[in-house]
């Protein structure tokens, strides 16, 4: 029986980080992974979206060219074919990526599904057929998989899940999303670009629930113009597959009616990978289908952890790469090992216009009983963003009146997603608003949004 | 011309002080007689102020420093518009000591020492300055200094727990917790904004001692408690007499039922000894004295001066050391021989009406008195029921030293010193 001291099953964004990490602390560690190297991140989720989401950000610039001088003749069409082909290979490629790096840093890679046996024992089954490994630690970091809606069982044909939608064979004339998170909402978006005719459905009370409200009523009215038929409170029910796509009854408080589209994508949040894995032999705790951890990720079982997705939200690789690391350093026992802090965990949605944000929104520090300076910058106020032709948007800080701790940012607008680091880099280092108002941001970006934000958070606005 | 700031003498007999935090910081203007820093004894808070207008110029002793020797050159005041040039002679960093610095400085040493001595007897901060750099920079997130600048805590005295040792945010806020909270309003802000129906009271250094005493005491010493009944009748008579000689008495004495507690207690005390002891981790050191304690509750909290000898002591004589104590205390001028010391405790809550209760013993006295009212009860009289005053007495007790049988003993004796006053002449 092989024995490892570190076996990591999962190898997504937060498993193959975990597996370098012990490797590079010296550790024999070995990943075992059923299907794709990179997980859903690499292979079905964030690489590829990016991928198709750039094809789309290039067709509408395509059509937009002509004021900033650039006259295509004929006609600028999209090709769908080429582009999934495109995105699929980028995901290749950076799947290849990771068995190159799994392989540098001398993890052993295992093909199967892993099935806990207690203390330390690990059956892996398939590929090779079954073996049995044992492991000082084990980790998990097994991901999360779309949470199902009753009656929206994923067909492949009419109803899709994220994975159908990344690899259409040909756009659909009309589409039903239901689920305004940041999936939901980067699909709309990427669809409605293309000419589709897009509705996003949403049971809360706004699109995207998780980011600032003033945000979310931006992204909404911004969805809107894009000729997307964006409905809150709503809940989809009864489906009903027709020869031409699905039928289903809207319920909008009370209200009924009658919604038929070609495509449906049901994007309603996501679950843990918790089965299969033999958690019933140990005394690891599974609630809301996630397994329960502490903030090192240890689970109810000794020497069994548990990191990303299946350990629950913000269901983010960036999260759970955090996780991993700190995980395995704890392990480790290094001193300096450091727990992921989850007012620091920025997030990206990519639809147009882009939406990134960290930390708290200004409504929860409020709720958290900060007094709370917020200042907001919008990008018309910006050379950058007005050269780009695309100034609309803004940038909105939180900071605490009294301390000047950064509590949060949120912002909505061009590349935004590429600002947000600046955020989450000032709130590691504990800044507070005068590291920032002094820091000098280089004319002309779109960075100087950020740096007039936190200056308008405190009456110090310049430029508007 | 740069001002030595040292750590001054306030009361008599006070040998050493802990240095709780510097009230300003280096480079911060100060106004004469405007406080610059908070020392902290056994049982007073005290503040050092500036004696010049100028510049705290440097902090050579931090904040959170225990046993500074009175006399030591503890910072620098810069007169308006000196030159920095005028530190050069005083180090840019508290000097460290090699060993940790002896529990107190010999007795009268001389004021002005030379600073060549100093580094012996430095003392040492209670945390490692992990986060100081080469050139005395300390680490510290932008977060982290504004917090420590608010609640006045100096960052040189905290060990980071960031990278590299640099403080951060959790540092400051683990040691506003453990310290002091800034006495200047700032703090309360944030506080407030969160607790608008609770009024924030921070601590006085006499409130943290008392907790942090009494904490150890209730936790550390195995109490248990006995409690008896005394007959005061015939005391209460011999009280009225000799009061109303008292009247006329030069100088005139006016006796309390506490007075004779005391007076009784010390007679008890030197009859049972067991019981005027305390407790060490190598032995139980008895007292050869009876120097008793009495609990004086005051607007700061409660004090306990000291009554020395007191079983030496005519009656009003011990009730006019007793008053002077009380009214000293009261006032906040007891200096710190009138409370150092004393083998034993007694603390009365009778004129309150309580009838008993259980002290907490005060350490390292191995026991405590608790005084109740003198009430009229019925009491039963040769099988008759009949009119007493009575007055119960709990004695809280340090099992370590004493044992139940020797704290019955002493309560037994008590009650014939108060039952039967003839008792009290022999």
């Amino acid at each position: 029986m092989a024995q490892f001291q570190v076996l990591v099953v999962g190898a997504g964004p937060g498993g193959y980080v975990a597996a370098i990490r012990a490797a590079q602390l010296g550790f024999a560690t070995a990943i075992v992974e059923r299907a794709e190297l990179g997980g859903v991140c690499l292979n079905w989720g964030c690489i590829p979206t990016k991928t198709l989401l750039r094809s789309a950000e290039l067709f509408r610039q395509a059509q937009s060219s002509g004021a900033f001088g650039v006259v295509m003749d004929g006609t600028v069409r999209f090709d769908i074919r080429a582009a999934v082909a495109h995105s699929r290979e980028v995901a290749g490629r950076l799947n290849r990526g990771v068995r190159g790096l799994l392989k540098k840093h001398g993890v052993q890679v295992l093909t199967g599904q892993a099935s806990l046996q207690g203390e330390g024992r690990v059956r892996i089954e398939g590929g090779d057929g079954t073996q049995q490994v044992s492991a000082d630690h084990i980790v998990l970091a097994t991901g999360a998989r779309p949470r199902e809606l009753p009656g929206f069982t994923p067909d492949g044909e009419r109803i899709w899940t994220a994975r159908e939608a990344m690899t259409p064979q040909a756009l659909p004339a009309s589409l039903t999303v239901i689920g305004a998170g940041a999936i939901g909402v980067e699909f709309a978006s990427f669809y409605a670009a293309l000419g589709v005719e897009v509705t996003l459905l949403e049971a809360a009370e706004r699109i995207v629930p998780q980011e600032d409200e003033e945000i979310a009523a931006h992204l909404h009215a911004r969805l809107a113009e894009q000729g997307i038929d964006v409905h809150v409170g709503v809940r989809a029910e009864a489906p009903e597959v027709t020869a031409s796509g699905v039928r289903m009854s809207v319920d909008a408080a009370g209200v009924r009616f009658d919604h038929h589209s070609e495509k449906v994508i049901v994007a309603a949040g996501i679950v843990g990978n918790v089965e299969d894995l033999g958690l019933e032999n140990t005394a690891v705790q599974v609630e809301k289908r996630h397994i329960v951890v502490d903030r090192w990720s240890a689970t109810g079982e000794p020497g069994v952890y548990a990191i990303g997705d299946v350990a629950g939200p913000p269901w983010l690789a960036h999260k759970a790469s955090h996780e991993g690391v700190a995980c395995i350093e704890r392990i480790a026992g290094l001193a300096d090992a450091h727990a992921l802090d989850p007012d620091a965990v920025p997030s990206c949605t990519y639809c147009h216009p882009q939406v990134a944000s960290m930390g708290l929104t200004e409504a929860l520090a409020r709720e958290r009983g900060h007094a709370v300076s917020v200042g907001r910058f919008s990008f018309v106020g910006n050379g950058k963003a007005l050269a780009l032709g695309d100034s609309q948007g803004f940038v909105k800080t939180v900071m605490d009146a009294h301390s000047g701790e950064l509590l949060g940012a949120h912002l909505i607008g061009p590349d935004v997603t590429e600002l947000i680091g600046t955020y989450a880099l000032g709130r590691t280092l504990e800044t507070t608003e005068l590291e920032i108002m002094r820091t000098v941001f280089p004319h002309p970006t779109l960075s100087e949004a950020l740096h007039e934000s936190v200056l308008a958070a405190f009456d110090r606005g310049i430029h508007a | 011309m740069a001002i030595e700031i040292k750590l001054p003498s306030v009361a008599a007999g006070m040998e050493e002080a802990t240095l709780v935090r510097w009230v300003k910081s280096e480079g911060e203007s100060v106004a004469k007689g405007e406080t610059l820093a908070e020392l902290e004894t056994d049982k007073a808070v005290m503040e050092v102020e500036a004696e010049a207008s100028g510049v705290l110029g440097r902090v050579l002793v931090p904040g959170d420093t225990d046993g500074v020797p009175v006399g030591t050159v503890i910072g620098v005041l810069m007169e308006p518009g000196e030159e920095a040039s005028a530190l050069a002679n005083y180090p840019a960093e508290p000097p460290a000591a090699a060993e940790p610095s002896p529990a107190g400085a010999p007795d009268g040493a001389p004021a002005d020492t030379p600073r060549s001595d100093r580094a012996d007897t430095a003392p040492v901060p209670r945390s490692p300055r992990a986060a100081e750099g080469a050139e005395g920079r300390v680490f510290a997130s932008p977060l982290a200094r504004r917090l420590a600048a608010e609640r006045g805590i100096a960052l040189e005295g905290l060990a980071g727990s960031g990278p590299h040792g640099r403080i951060v945010r959790l540092d400051v806020e683990r040691a506003r917790d453990s310290a002091p909270a800034a006495v200047a309003a700032p703090a309360e802000e944030t506080v407030a904004a969160s607790s608008e129906r609770v009024e924030t009271i921070p601590h006085s250094g006499m409130r943290k001692t008392i907790a942090r005493r009494l904490s150890e005491s209730k936790q550390q010493v195995p109490h248990f408690y006995l409690t008896i009944d005394c007959l005061l009748d015939e005391l209460l008579a011999l009280r009225e007499r000799l009061n109303a000689k008292g009247e006329r008495a030069e100088p005139r004495y006016r006796l309390s039922v506490n007075d004779f507690v005391a007076f009784a207690a010390a007679r008890a005390l030197r009859r049972v000894p067991e019981v005027n002891a305390s407790w060490s981790d190598e032995a139980i050191r008895q007292y050869r004295d009876v120097d008793i304690c009495v609990a004086v509750a005051t607007s700061g909290g409660l004090v306990t001066p000291v009554v020395r000898e007191a079983d030496r002591k005519g009656l009003a004589t011990l009730s006019g050391e007793i008053r002077e104590l009380a009214h000293r205390a009261r006032d906040g001028r007891l200096a710190p021989a009138d409370y150092q010391g004393g083998g034993f405790t007694i603390s009365n809550l009778g004129m309150y009406g309580v009838r008993e209760f259980a002290a907490i013993v005060n350490p390292p006295q191995a026991a405590i008195l608790a005084v109740g009212a003198v009430e009229k009860r019925p009491v039963v009289r040769d099988d008759q029921l009949a009119v007493g005053s009575l007055m119960t007495l709990t004695l809280s007790a340090d099992h370590r030293v004493v044992d139940g049988a020797v704290g019955a003993r002493f309560l037994a004796e008590l009650k014939v010193l108060l039952e039967d006053p003839l008792e009290l002449l022999v």
